[in-house]
C-alpha cells in the first residue's frame, strides 16, 4: 500500500520516538559510538548524529561536524538492519542429559520484543528483502529470524549524502526506498517529507502533527533524489553475472588475492552476507549443553573444512567465492545479484579493495 | 518427510539398538527415534542424510545406509576423522544422540527402474552408495544389469570384503574391484579403477552410472561414460561440502548457485559439469 504523502516539522521527530514508545516498540537509531554511527537503543532525538557528515574512502571512515541542522546528513555505518534480525550469535537450543542417559532438547525462543528501527536506508531495506527470501521464502523456514521479522517495524529515511563508497544508484537500490519500509521519510531543511507504506506505518504516522505537503516540497525531495543519485562508483554496465562465471581461471583472482587479508570484514558488513556456523558448547557441570549459531565467512579457513581437506585453501579461491556468489550464482538462487550497493565492504577493507573495481576488471577487452 | 510445523534446527532424541564395528575405523549405529510420533513420520530415500548431534560435543552429517522399507530403524556408517564421530563411535547399545532429518535429494532410484547400473566408488569406500546396493539388492527383478566397481589406494583399505563377495551372488551383477597398490594374496585388480571399465557390462541408452568418492575419480569415470556415449543427464554424483545447518541456510555447503545439503547431495552431471573442472569451488 502507499499512503498520501505529509510533512512534519522537525519537532516533531521526538514526537514520533514516543509514539512508537507508547505502541510498545523499543526504538533502535543512529548514534555515534566510537568514531562510527551504529544503531542502538534510543530514547531522544539528541541522541541521533545531528550536524554529522560521514567520510568514506576505500579502507577509511571518519565523521566529520558539519554546519547543518539535519539529523540524517550522512549515509551509513558498519551495521544496520542486519544484525537486528540475523543476530551476530544466538542460541538455538539447549540439550540435557539425565543421569540415566536421556537426552531432552529444549528450542530457545528469540525474544519477541518489538523493535522499531528508525533511519534505515533504502539499502539496507533491500538487503532485508534478499534475507528474507534465503531465511523465510525457501524450502526450509528459521524460526529465529521469523520471530524478530514480524517484530521488527522499519522507519526509513531516504539517503541525501550517499558516501564516495556508495554505488546503489547502479544496483537499483537506492538512494530512495521504494518499498518495504512502514514508515519512509525524507528530511528537508525545516521538516520531514513522510509517507506510510503499511497500516502500521500509517498508525503511528497520524499519531504525528502532519500537514499537507507543499510542491516546494516535493520539489525539494525530487532535488535530494537526483543529487543522491550522482554517485561516485558504479558497477560496470556489462553482464557481470556471465562474465565473473566464465572467468574462474583468470589470474586477476591472484592479484587480487595478493592484496586481500582473508579478514572476513567484508563478510561480516554485508547486509546481504548470510554465512554462519553453529558450535556446542558445554555448560561447566556437564548437565547441559548450549548450541549457538554464530556469523561465519567464506574468508575463514574452516568455511570449507571437510574431513581433512580445505576445499578453499588459497586467498585467490575465497575472493572468487564470495566474489562469484555474490554477483552471479546469487542470481540463480535469489533472481538478483546478492550486492544492494551499499560500499560497506570497500569502506571497512583494511587494505581497501573496491568491489566495484574487482568486477570491473572482469570487462571483456575482447569486445572493446 | 520432515514436519514444517517443527523448528528445522532442533534434534530430536534417538536410541542407538546396535552397533556394529565394521573395521578398526569404520562402525555402523542402528538407531530408532524416542518419540512415537517422530519415528512414525520419519520417511527417507536412498542417498538422503541424517545431521546426528553427539550431547555436548556437536552434530555431523551422515548418510543412512539402510532400506528405506523400514524406517524405524535406520542405520548409519561413520568413519572416525573427527570430534563428533570419534565420540560417537565410543557410544554403546542402549546410548541416546539427537538426529534430525532426513535431509537432501537422494539417488534417483525410480527414474533408474530396468535400467543398467554403474556403480562406481573410490578411497575408502562409500557409505552413499551402499544405500543404493542395498536398495537393489532388495528389488533386483526391477533393474537391469548390475555392476559395482571399487577402487582403493591400497589393497589393505578395502572395507568390506565380505560384502563384496555377497553382491557377487546376485544375479546378473559384476563386482570389480581395482587397488592401486595390491598386497600378497590381493586377488584383483592392481592398477587404476579406469582400466576395469572395459569388463563393465551395460547398454549406453540404458543405464544410470552413480558415483561417489574423490573428485578426481568420479571425473574419469564422467570422461569414460560420455566417450562411451552416455548422456550426462545419466551421470550420476554424490558431492560432499562442509554441512552445518542442513536446511539450506548457513552458506557452507554452496556449490555454485547449489546448496548441497537440500539441491543434492545427489547430482546429474549436467547440473555440475561447469563447476566440476574447477578446483577451489
Amino acid at each position: 500500500m502507499k499512503s498520501e504523502r505529509y510533512f512534519f516539522q522537525t519537532s516533531q521527530l521526538q514526537n514520533l520516538l514516543d509514539k512508537l514508545q507508547d505502541a510498545g516498540y523499543t526504538c533502535v537509531g543512529p548514534q555515534v559510538r566510537d568514531d562510527a554511527i551504529i544503531y542502538d537503543e534510543i530514547n531522544s532525538v539528541e541522541q541521533f548524529p545531528r550536524g554529522i557528515n560521514d567520510q568514506q574512502q576505500p579502507g577509511s571512515y571518519s565523521l566529520n561536524s558539519n554546519q547543518s541542522t539535519k539529523f540524517f546528513s550522512w549515509a551509513n555505518g558498519p551495521q544496520a538492519i542486519k544484525p537486528l534480525l540475523f543476530t551476530a550469535k544466538e542460541k538455538l537450543w539447549q540439550s540435557k542429559q539425565s543421569t540415566d542417559g536421556q537426552i531432552t532438547f529444549k528450542t530457545c525462543d528469540p525474544d519477541p520484543k518489538p523493535i522499531a528501527i528508525i533511519g534505515a536506508r533504502a539499502c539496507d531495506i533491500a538487503a532485508m528483502k534478499i534475507q528474507d527470501q534465503h531465511f523465510l521464502q525457501q524450502q526450509f523456514v528459521d524460526p529465529y529470524y521469523k520471530a524478530r521479522r514480524g517484530n521488527l517495524l522499519i522507519i526509513a529515511v531516504n539517503c541525501s549524502h550517499p558516501a564516495d563508497t556508495c554505488f546503489c544508484h547502479s544496483t537499483g537500490d537506492g538512494p530512495f526506498v521504494d518499498d518495504g519500509a512502514d514508515i519512509v521519510l525524507t528530511e528537508l531543511e525545516n521538516g520531514f517529507l513522510c509517507e506510510a507504506q503499511t497500516s502500521q506505518g500509517e498508525k503511528i504516522l497520524h499519531g504525528l502533527l502532519l500537514e499537507d505537503c507543499k510542491n516546494e516540497q516535493l520539489e525539494e525531495s525530487e532535488r535530494i533524489k537526483s543529487n543522491a543519485s550522482k554517485q561516485k562508483r558504479k558497477l560496470p554496465e556489462f553482464d557481470i553475472k556471465s562474465r565473473l562465471f566464465n572467468e574462474l581461471n583468470n589470474d586477476a583472482w591472484h592479484a587480487i588475492a595478493s592484496e586481500c587479508l582473508s579478514c572476513g570484514n567484508c563478510t561480516s558488513v554485508c547486509p546481504t552476507c548470510f554465512c554462519h556456523g553453529e558450535n556446542d558448547v558445554p555448560e561447566l557441570d556437564g548437565k547441559s549443553s548450549a548450541h549457538f549459531r554464530e556469523w561465519d565467512s567464506c574468508f575463514g579457513q574452516g568455511h570449507s573444512y571437510i574431513h581433512g581437506i580445505t576445499i578453499r585453501s588459497q586467498t585467490s579461491q575465497r575472493y572468487r567465492q564470495w566474489l562469484v556468489h555474490k554477483f552471479s550464482t546469487w542470481h540463480e538462487q535469489y533472481g538478483r545479484s546478492g550486492c544492494v550497493g551499499c560500499g560497506r565492504c570497500i569502506t571497512w577493507c583494511p587494505v581497501a579493495i573496491d568491489v566495484t573495481e574487482s568486477v570491473a576488471q572482469f570487462v571483456d577487452r575482447r569486445c572493446d | 518427510m520432515i514436519n514444517p510445523n517443527l523448528n528445522p534446527y532442533v534434534p530430536h532424541e534417538a536410541i542407538i539398538v546396535e552397533r556394529i564395528q565394521e573395521t578398526p575405523d569404520l562402525f555402523t549405529l542402528r538407531i530408532e527415534f524416542t518419540d512415537p510420533e517422530i519415528r512414525a513420520a520419519c520417511k527417507f530415500e536412498p542417498g538422503q542424510f541424517n545431521m546426528l548431534y553427539l550431547y555436548g560435543v556437536g552434530e555431523i552429517a551422515i548418510s543412512i545406509v539402510s532400506d528405506p522399507l523400514d524406517c524405524l530403524i535406520i542405520d548409519h556408517t561413520i568413519r572416525v576423522v573427527g570430534r563428533v564421530t570419534r565420540g560417537l563411535a565410543n557410544l554403546k547399545t542402549g546410548d541416546r544422540i539427537g538426529v534430525r532429518g532426513p535431509y537432501g535429494r537422494g539417488w534417483p532410484m525410480l527414474e533408474s527402474k530396468q535400467k543398467d547400473i554403474v556403480i562406481v566408488t573410490g578411497g575408502l569406500g562409500c557409505a552413499p552408495v551402499v544405500s543404493v546396493i542395498n536398495y537393489i539388492e532388495q528389488r533386483r527383478e526391477e533393474f537391469g544389469r548390475l555392476n559395482i566397481v571399487q577402487g582403493v589406494k591400497h589393497s589393505s583399505d578395502l572395507i568390506w570384503k565380505e560384502r563384496y563377495d555377497q553382491w557377487r551372488k546376485l544375479p546378473d551383477t559384476k563386482v570389480l574391484l581395482a587397488a592401486d597398490v595390491g598386497e600378497a594374496l590381493w586377488p584383483w585388480h592392481v592398477g587404476s579403477v579406469t582400466s576395469l571399465f572395459d569388463q563393465l557390462e551395460f547398454d549406453p541408452d540404458n543405464v544410470s552410472v552413480m558415483m561417489c568418492g574423490p573428485q578426481g575419480m568420479m571425473r574419469v569415470v564422467c570422461d569414460h561414460m560420455l566417450d562411451n556415449r552416455v548422456a550426462e543427464s545419466q551421470l550420476y554424483l554424490s558431492m560432499e561440502r562442509n554441512m552445518q545447518c542442513a536446511v539450506g541456510h548457513c552458506g557452507h555447503c554452496q556449490y555454485g548457485s547449489n546448496f548441497i545439503c537440500k539441491d543434492g547431495p545427489v547430482f546429474s552431471y549436467d547440473k555440475i559439469r561447469h563447476l566440476f573442472e574447477t578446483k577451489g569451488f
